[in-house]
């Protein structure tokens, strides 16, 4: 017997003890496919025979099997499943996973199973046992297809059963193979008119249909270069030219040129022309008058086909290895692919409320805003203005027939082409097209993305990134970033983009220092790139600025109303002026920047998006600068010279040993007096009064992002290049970046290299960043560090102390790992680009906040804060 | 890192032989923390110094052994070895144990007797002033002398620091200005302290013995040399009172800036108390406590059986930590345990585990959320959780001007990132009611004045049928 069955099925195997469920079960399905009653008893009880621990072995069992088919996975039930009790829960799993349960009745002869038990130690039960459940399983197979089981198979002997063929076979909507190109038509509802100036815009051209049917026309269409529409139902009723529409689909469904999915509407004259009882309302009229009208002689097998195509359209399809779903009404990410009473009811009609909205209209449960599925939905139904993109759902139906217009969706260009409604056919219940000054300002998806879910944050997350593949986020920090995230963060409409942490280079075994450029490229040597670029490290706070070419940008791109045009956040998301006034300033005067370097049209974009260092260091790190740096520079040139000098009192008291100890301790406490001054030296390099706006400096970097580009193809060169002409038009408040192209495979350029460090740092500069040529470089070990910093030895004072110069302390700190610092760093880095891809596709804000979320709670993780 | 003992009894050399340390030498001493040496810079008939030079070593202090040290000890960056801290305090006893003991075997007569000491310090961090310096030295007959050393002279706008050369003087045994040294170095920054067990209680009482427990700094004392630990601190504290003049009740721990303006009114019983008949008189069963803290209403909650369910939401896990302590909840019987939940989340985040509920409390929260984000609570609460009935309480700014040691145009608490006026909030409050279908009535919370109205303000909100 050759048993066909669901790709994704509920198999349930019913038949006595000993009729070789447990082998059949083994010989069709995946040792994980099958779930076995005796062995959930042997999970939870140490004993596959425990007849004590069934409730609570089945309990497992039902807990398995839902897990694996809400994943979409076959699942075969090892149990005897004679009663009908103890199949009841699992036709109910099925039906809750929108899957078809399937029985396999292994149907043998008592004696069989009696001699089969017999030969086994196992099963000591009296021959009552199996008589009982023979009995039982008789009784229930005239049952099995009211308790809903959909295929049944019963098989009646030993030969029957090792002959039996399992055959999976994919469900109707499972189109996963056809990639398309596609163009998605939203509700036509008779209006014949507009759906051929649509085709023909799309490209398409008219086709004779082969084989002549009586009341079909045989216009078809279809295009030059295999491109497939998708109808997505609601053909019938309300428009002019219903069977004009119903023959071109039908036509072209026949010539492979499209698929169609029903509409409610459509299902609705189906049951109609199947003799049933229904209202003629919602147009249904104007549909049954252009069939009144076709001749007499022609109308009952006219009505018969149109029947047979109705009835056979499939509720939905799942196209382009599972990257799209049509669905006249939507569909919820778990019923995709799946077949079930619910899923076409849900497919057709959507979800309602229960409630009536002011036109006695049903209210639509917005299942579009809760959806987080992977697949890309589109659907009609609803009438709307303008298609509207929610959580990767669209719905194109944009009221042809109510006056507003037709309109496809090119997939997978993303592309929509509309053609206007000659005329209204039909007023709306309820108005859909707003009044012309009512349009909303913001998308659905910006209305939408005006709150963020909790769900999409807390919790341990798996951050799928293009650069690092899956970026984890442990729970414990996902809660720490919560709190900072909530706390002190600005609104996440403007944060697209967290930086990354930057690893030092490689400690450095030259005396008397920590970090050298030499480490800094041999790593990138090392990782196979010939040249590296040196870039000044400016000493400041880092900070990103997001700036708008105006406030309607702002409004367009990131949905933000108060009027402002940008944003000025720190590496932690936080805002960082506090004082509006000064921010909108200090915007004013970076945008006037950029529109002088005319980046708007070069770049095409109405906003750009920054990485900088924003100085003096004072300006945000007052607080810390005096609680530790000024204290610890106060406290130590009050107590040293003191020191010195009682030591220098005593010294000429003292003699022979004693003296040369002194002695020793006093040039110590020396050199840590010219410690503790250098370390004030440094510092005060970073610090000046800020009491105008150009007292300020912003030096910026990398050109992250603006529209439709995160500017990673690029070389850091073009970045620097093209900020140092912003730069150039305000050279009172914007630092262009000094840097330097070093070939690390010439020592000659290496040296070069260095003394250019030596150089920047002994004027105090902070050190300088080596960056491969590229933004991107893939290393022998997948992605590289972007950046690697190398700091100077006086700036490193600020970071390990005044005295780390000292050998005994140089030797000490000398063994640090950076293993973990590089590891979030990338983690990091790969989540910041993510982010701003994400935004520049216009993903929802709850995928570009996760990335964000995720390096804040990245940040979190204990790591030595020094490097 | 240095002090300086000095005396011009005569004759001088005898603090040598109190100090069980040869003038002619120069003495090093290994410590957990780095290096002890003493020397004298002078010695004659006239006058005679010592000093304590501590050799800390900062870069062992962040690598050391003992991994649950203070955040600000495993700094590089550390003032540490530049001041007098617990560590000088540790070096006293350590290398200047018999003295401090009053043990001299060469000169016993000299033990008890006093000298005229003075003692420098360089430097002191003192957090407090030197006001509080004098007000710990003076009651125990010191004459002080201190010089405050600026942040940097390079930037004035910093002001000054907290370190001063400190040089006191009094005619003691030595062994007294020791014990007072070693108890009193650590309190004036009781920020960074090294260890703090229940054995420092008894070093503390036994340097303090005949002295401590009649000074006038007393608490502030003991507070600081423990650390700030509230438990250990009233154990101390209760030991106390057994030797010197009888305390009055447990002393509160150190409050914070705003519940110390409140505390007189006692507003947050006032408030908590307002907040619970609001909610009661809804007739909730189900209520949450958004922005519950350290759990002080969902402890109220529990003790109403009128409350079947009761979840406490929180930002912040510490407090959250802090309230399953305090309510004690591993130890609550099941049918109690039952009824309460704490959850970590956000206000600024939709939540479905917040949708469904009777009440919710939103005790003194939104004043502390930022202005622009202000909405996204609105929503959060009044659209997706949408209780029936919503109880909100928020500071009277108004009402400020009544606290004399509030600065003007102070907020009552440092993360506060606006207090509203009666008008300010209503207007909010009414806007809300409207737009999201809910009636708002509006009751005070604490005394009012009657200019200026009560210290807090309470919104009652009910959905519309």
């Amino acid at each position: 017997m050759r048993i066909s069955i669901p790709k994704l099925s509920l198999v349930v195997l019913i038949g006595p003890s000993g009729s070789g469920k447990s082998t059949f079960a083994r010989t069709h399905f995946l040792p994980t496919e099958v779930l076995s009653s005796d062995a959930c008893r042997g999970m939870v009880a140490d004993d596959p025979n425990d007849q004590a621990a069934t409730n609570d072995a089945f309990d497992v069992l039902h807990f398995v099997a839902a897990k694996r088919l809400a994943l979409g996975r076959l699942t075969a039930i090892d149990a005897t499943n004679v009663q009908p009790e103890a199949r009841a829960p699992l036709v109910a799993l099925a039906r809750k996973y929108h899957c078809l349960p399937v029985a396999v009745v292994l149907n043998l002869p008592e004696d069989v199973c009696q001699e089969r038990n017999r030969g086994r130690a196992d099963r000591a039960f009296g021959p009552h046992v199996v008589r009982n459940q023979r009995s039982q399983l008789r009784r229930s197979l005239k049952g099995l297809k009211r308790e809903g089981f959909r295929h049944i198979f019963v098989l009646d002997s030993v030969e029957a059963i090792e002959a039996a063929v399992i055959e999976r076979v994919p469900l109707w909507n499972d189109r996963t193979h056809e990639a398309g190109p596609f163009d998605i038509i939203g509700d036509v509802h008779g209006c014949a008119d507009e759906l051929e100036q649509l085709l023909e815009r799309l490209g398409y051209g008219k086709v004779a249909a082969t084989g002549h049917e009586p009341g079909w026309s045989n216009v078809g269409y279809a295009h030059p270069e295999g491109r497939k529409a998708v109808f997505v139902g609601d053909l019938v009723d309300r428009g002019p030219r219903v069977l004009d529409v119903l023959s071109i689909v039908r036509n072209m469904v026949t010539l492979g040129s499209a698929l169609c999915v029903p509409g409610n509407h459509d299902m609705k004259l189906l049951k109609k022309l199947n003799g049933r009882d229904v209202q003629i309302t919602h147009g249904l009229a104007e549909t049954l008058a252009e069939i009144d009208a076709l001749p007499a002689d022609v109308r009952p097998a006219f009505t018969k086909s149109l029947a047979g195509f109705l009835d056979g359209l499939v509720s939905h399809y799942v196209l382009d290895g599972g990257k799209l779903v049509v669905a006249h009404a939507g569909l919820k990410a778990e019923m995709q692919g799946r077949g079930s009473g619910k899923v076409r009811d849900f497919a057709l009609y959507g979800e309602t409320t229960g409630e009536t909205d002011e036109f006695g209209l049903p209210v639509r449960h917005n299942w579009a805003a809760e959806y987080r599925g992977a697949a890309t939905v589109v659907y009609g139904h609803t009438p709307v203005p303008e298609p509207d993109w929610l959580n990767r759902t669209v719905n194109i139906d944009t009221g042809c027939v109510f006056g507003g217009k037709l309109t496809a969706l090119r997939w997978p260009e993303r592309e929509f082409v509309s053609v206007p409604a000659a005329r209204t056919y039909c007023e709306p219940a309820r108005p859909f097209l707003p009044e012309a000054a009512q349009a909303p300002p913001l998308t659905a998806q910006q209305v939408y993305d005006d709150l963020l879910d909790a769900e999409d944050v807390l919790g341990k997350r798996i951050v799928t990134t293009r650069l690092r593949g899956s970026v984890t986020v442990r729970a414990a920090h996902a809660t720490a970033a919560l709190e900072v995230m909530s706390r002190f963060a600005a609104d996440p409409r403007w944060l697209i983009y967290l930086p990354p942490t930057m690893s030092p280079s490689e400690t450095t075994a030259e005396p008397g220092l920590l970090e050298h450029p030499a480490e800094a490229f041999a790593y990138y040597r090392s990782q196979g790139a010939p040249q590296v670029i040196c870039e000044e490290k400016h000493m400041g706070s880092r900070a990103v600025v997001t700036v708008c070419r105006d406030e309607r940008a702002a409004g367009e791109r990131f949905g933000v109303t108060g009027g402002e045009i940008g944003i000025v956040t720190t590496r932690t998301g936080r805002r960082f002026f506090n004082d509006a006034d000064r921010e909108r300033q200090f915007l004013d005067r970076v945008r006037a920047a950029v529109t002088a370097a005319d980046l708007w049209t070069s770049l095409g974009t109405t906003w750009v998006c920054l990485d900088c260092e924003l100085m003096p260091w004072s300006a945000k790190a007052q607080e810390l600068l005096k609680a530790q740096y000024a204290a610890v520079g106060s406290a130590g040139r009050a107590a040293l010279p003191r020191v010195v000098a009682s030591l220098a009192s005593a010294g000429a008291r003292l003699r022979d040993g004693d003296k040369e100890k002194l002695e020793a301790v006093a040039a110590r406490m020396e050199r840590r007096e010219q410690g503790v001054q250098k370390f004030v030296d440094a510092y005060r390099q970073y610090c000046w009064p800020v009491n105008s706006l150009t007292d300020l400096k912003l030096a910026p970097f990398h050109l992250l992002a603006s529209e439709g580009k995160v500017h990673t193809d690029k070389a850091h060169l073009w970045h620097l290049d093209t900020l140092a002409d912003v730069c150039r038009a305000d050279p009172d408040l914007l630092v262009a970046t000094a840097h330097k192209v070093v070939d690390v495979t010439d020592p000659a350029a290496v040296a070069e290299g260095i003394a250019w460090w030596t150089e920047l740092t002994g004027r105090g500069g902070e050190g300088m960043v080596v960056k491969p040529l590229d933004f991107l470089l893939r290393g022998k070990r997948g992605l590289a560090q972007p950046a690697v910093k190398c700091r100077g030895r006086e700036y490193l004072r600020i970071i390990y102390g005044p005295d780390y110069t000292a050998d005994e302390n140089l030797s000490r700190l000398r063994s640090r790992g950076l293993a973990h610092k590089r590891s979030l760093a990338l983690g990091e880095f790969a989540l910041g680009v993510e982010g701003l891809e994400r935004f520049v596709r216009r993903e929802p804000l709850r995928r570009v906040h996760e990335c964000v979320f995720g390096v804040l709670a990245l940040e979190s993780e204990p790591v030595d804060p020094r490097l | 890192m240095l002090l300086t003992i000095s005396t011009d009894h005569r004759p001088a050399a005898d603090l040598g032989y109190l100090l069980h340390k040869h003038p002619d030498k120069f003495q090093s001493f290994d410590l957990s923390f780095g290096t002890a040496h003493v020397f004298y810079p002078e010695v004659g008939d006239h006058r005679c110094a010592a000093c304590l030079l501590l050799d800390v070593d900062a870069v062992g202090l962040v690598r050391g052994r003992n991994p649950d040290q203070d955040f600000l000890l495993a700094q590089y960056v550390n003032d540490r070895p530049y001041v007098a801290s617990s560590f000088l305090s540790v070096a006293i006893a350590q290398v200047f144990g018999s003295a401090l003991q009053g043990r001299c075997t060469t000169r016993p007569e000299l033990v008890g007797t006093p000298i005229p000491l003075v003692a420098r310090l360089d430097v002191l961090p003192v957090r407090g002033g030197e006001a509080f310096l004098r007000a710990v030295f003076e009651p125990l007959g010191y004459e002080v002398e201190a010089v405050r050393h600026p942040l940097d002279e390079r930037f004035p706008e910093w002001g000054e620091g907290p370190y001063f050369s400190v040089t006191v003087r009094h005619t003691v045994p030595l062994s007294t200005l020791l014990s007072h040294l070693y108890v009193l170095v650590p309190v004036f920054d009781a920020r960074k302290h090294y260890f703090v067990g229940e054995d420092e209680v008894g070093k503390l009482l036994a340097k303090g013995e005949g002295w401590l427990a009649s000074h006038p700094a007393k608490d502030e004392i003991v507070r600081r040399y423990l650390g700030n630990r509230p438990s250990l601190y009233r154990m101390a504290l209760g030991r106390l009172v057994d030797e010197g003049d009888p305390l009055g009740d447990e002393s509160p721990v150190q409050e914070r800036a705003e519940e110390s303006l409140e505390k007189p009114i006692s507003l947050n019983d006032q408030r908590l108390g307002s907040v619970l008949a609001a909610v009661r008189a809804s007739g909730a069963r189900r209520v949450l406590d958004l922005g519950c803290g350290e759990g002080k209403l969902v402890r109220e909650f529990l003790k109403d059986r009128q409350f079947d369910e009761i979840v406490g939401l929180d930002v912040s896990v510490r407090s959250l930590e802090a309230a399953a302590r305090r309510l004690k909840l591993e130890r609550l019987p099941d049918a109690q345990a039952n009824r309460v939940k704490l959850i970590h989340g956000s206000l600024m985040y939709r939540d479905k585990r917040l949708e469904g509920f009777d009440a919710a409390a939103v005790v003194e929260v939104v004043e502390h959320l930022d202005p622009p984000r202000l909405a996204a609570f609105e929503r959060v609460l009044f659209e997706c959780a949408r209780p029936r009935t919503i109880v909100l309480t928020t500071p009277n700014r108004e009402y400020n001007v009544t606290w004399e040691t509030l600065p003007a145009g102070k907020f009552r608490h440092p993360d506060h990132r606006f207090e509203w006026s009666r008008p300010e909030f209503q207007t909010w409050a009414t806007g809300l009611a409207a737009r999201f279908g809910y009636a708002v009535r509006f009751l005070p919370v604490g005394p009012e004045h009657p200019e200026y109205g009560p210290p807090t303000q309470m919104a009652i909100f009910d959905r519309n049928a």
